[in-house]
């Protein structure tokens, strides 16, 4: 349900009505697979509607279920696709053992695809996506059905990706995924867009930060201190801690160390706790869903 | 020049991927040789009875057996496209800049070269049977065939491209190839067929295939109906091209 992407190369005036489908949907129009149903979009610099093939030339797709074909060897798979992006045989071999040996694919590079591990076959698909250096690639769900070493190389190679300087539009399920690896996330729940920003300015906007201390001495007294603090949004006591919901953590913290000194309270421990993205997405899409409702 | 740059590499990938699979050869050469063995011979004792044409058995019934080569060899060329559907594979090749028509000409070609070996070899298999050709002969009938399994493959490709699916795709395509293979004469010769019969086979395109492959093999190639067949095929085959291609274009994530 969520889109994490740099937006920087996707201006997406008119695509309010695009996004009222699935998740899926969007990708595959702004990759060119489906015409879009109205409105514009412009992808990478051109106009998706008047240019697919202009668009075509410049981004990579890798879909859910990967393009490669189980019967056909690894490294024939991206010699071919680099043919089909105008390359001559030799570029093409050339940017294939260049990918092969980026994406650590050398052990099985010479055999059928169908004798790959889940991540090894992952791997050479998202090879597949980035045989002509697009400067927008389209990942979907790249981590679905992976062990946990196969998913942190997949998060690495997409990490190398973007410090290439390439635009990588991400979807996935995980949202760990999406604060891990996006710079501005957007979330999409029934085809619309809820919520959208910096993973760190999401999480601010629904829950902010949490700060739990703890005093010598009776927790009320230090609740009644920075209960009254403006940069304070609520605050409660719970289990002999005191907690405060503040909206950034690392400029409260310092006042908070202050206020205490101040009132002469002594400080025994302070830990600050960041929301997670689950913590946004089911604040976002729970309200969308009362709405659908009423 | 990009259409036939961007064919000849789709025609090279399927190549590949056929030759790492030679089953399919075999299974395509036992087929009609089986009809070649087990069937052709009642022919013989058939072939006096009043309406059967003149011209000797295999050579009335070796031609009808190419063209349901094309037929069959190409009807169920879909089944791969549908796996490769499920992949990813045409996705991913969607989304390159390849030419769409391409996508369909350079695998229905491969398909057709398969065939065209196939047939190649039945025909190698007849003549000790009795087959009489010669060599203008047998490329008129190649082309018949070649184009045959081009419109097929192109119609196939469509239809898997529509259905997405082997459980939809089996039934409609053979529940069509099957009427039209029976109104053709490619088993028996429509001549010998109440009129009736003949008039709705005068509405099958590929009885105008048979007429004409039979025609070349009985050395009557100055024949119309050999004209007229190659050019319906021709015709029908550029609609299906324009079909097929249309569908590569549309088919949806």
């Amino acid at each position: 349900m969520a889109v994490g992407a740099e937006t920087a190369a996707i201006e997406t005036h008119g695509l309010r009505r695009v996004f009222k489908t699935r998740k899926q949907v969007v990708e595959a129009m702004l990759a060119t697979l489906l015409p879009p149903s109205g409105g514009t979009a412009t992808v990478a610099g051109r106009n998706l509607l008047t240019q697919p093939d202009r668009v075509r030339e410049l981004i990579g797709y890798v879909s859910q279920a990967g393009g490669s074909d189980y019967e056909v060897v690894g490294r024939f798979e991206l010699v071919f696709q680099g043919r089909l992006y105008g390359m001559s045989l030799a570029a093409a071999q050339k940017r294939a053992a260049e990918l092969i040996e980026m994406l650590e694919l050398e052990v099985c590079a010479d055999r059928p695809v169908k004798t790959y591990s889940g991540g090894q076959k992952r791997r050479l698909d998202i090879g597949l996506g980035l045989v002509h250096n697009p400067q927008l690639l389209f990942l979907d769900e790249p981590t679905t059905g992976l062990d946990p070493q196969s998913r942190a190389r997949v998060w690495d190679e997409v990490r190398r990706m973007h410090d290439r300087g390439t635009t990588v539009f991400l979807t996935t399920h995980y949202l760990d995924e999406a604060d891990a690896l996006c710079d501005r996330i957007a979330i999409i729940d029934y085809g619309k867009i809820v919520a959208e920003g910096t993973p760190e300015e999401l999480k601010r906007a629904v829950a902010g930060d949490v700060v739990t201390l703890s005093v010598a001495g009776s927790p009320q007294a230090a609740l009644e201190v920075l209960q009254a603090q403006p940069y304070v949004r609520e605050a409660s006591v719970e289990e002999g801690m005191v907690r405060l919901y503040v909206d950034r953590g690392e400029v409260a913290m310092p006042a908070i160390l202050r206020q205490l000194d101040a009132s002469g309270l002594q400080l025994l421990t302070i830990g600050l706790h960041r929301p997670s993205l689950d913590d946004v997405f089911l604040r976002k899409t729970g309200r969308s869903l009362r709405e659908v409702a009423a | 020049m990009k259409l036939a740059r961007d064919t000849w590499l789709v025609f090279g990938r399927y190549f590949w991927i056929f030759i790492h699979n030679p089953a399919w050869v075999v299974i395509g050469v036992v087929q009609p040789l089986l009809y070649l063995l087990l069937f052709a011979p009642l022919l013989k004792q058939i072939q006096s009875a009043p309406g059967f044409p003149r011209g000797g058995a295999y050579n009335v019934f070796v031609p009808g057996l190419l063209l349901q080569l094309g037929l069959f060899g190409a009807a169920g060329v879909g089944f791969s496209l549908i796996a490769e559907l499920r992949m990813g594979v045409i996705e991913r090749l969607r989304v390159t800049p390849v030419s769409r028509v391409a996508l369909l000409l350079g695998r229905a070609l491969r398909d057709v070269f398969s065939i065209l070996a196939q047939s190649l070899i039945l025909i190698l298999l007849a003549l000790p049977f009795g087959l009489s050709v010669n060599a203008v002969g047998v490329v008129v009938v190649l082309l018949l065939i070649a184009l045959i399994g081009l419109l097929t493959a192109s119609v196939a490709y469509a239809v898997a491209l529509w259905t997405r699916s082997e459980n939809s795709y089996a039934p409609i395509v053979f529940t069509a190839t099957l009427p039209i293979l029976l109104l053709s004469g490619v088993l028996l010769p429509l001549s010998l067929a109440p009129q009736w019969l003949r008039n709705i086979a005068a509405a099958n395109p590929l009885s105008y295939a048979v007429d004409a492959a039979r025609a070349v093999f009985l050395a009557r190639l100055g024949d119309p109906s050999v004209v007229k067949g190659v050019a319906i095929m021709a015709g029908l085959c550029v609609i299906s091209i324009f079909i097929g291609a249309r569908a590569f274009g549309r088919a949806v994530a």
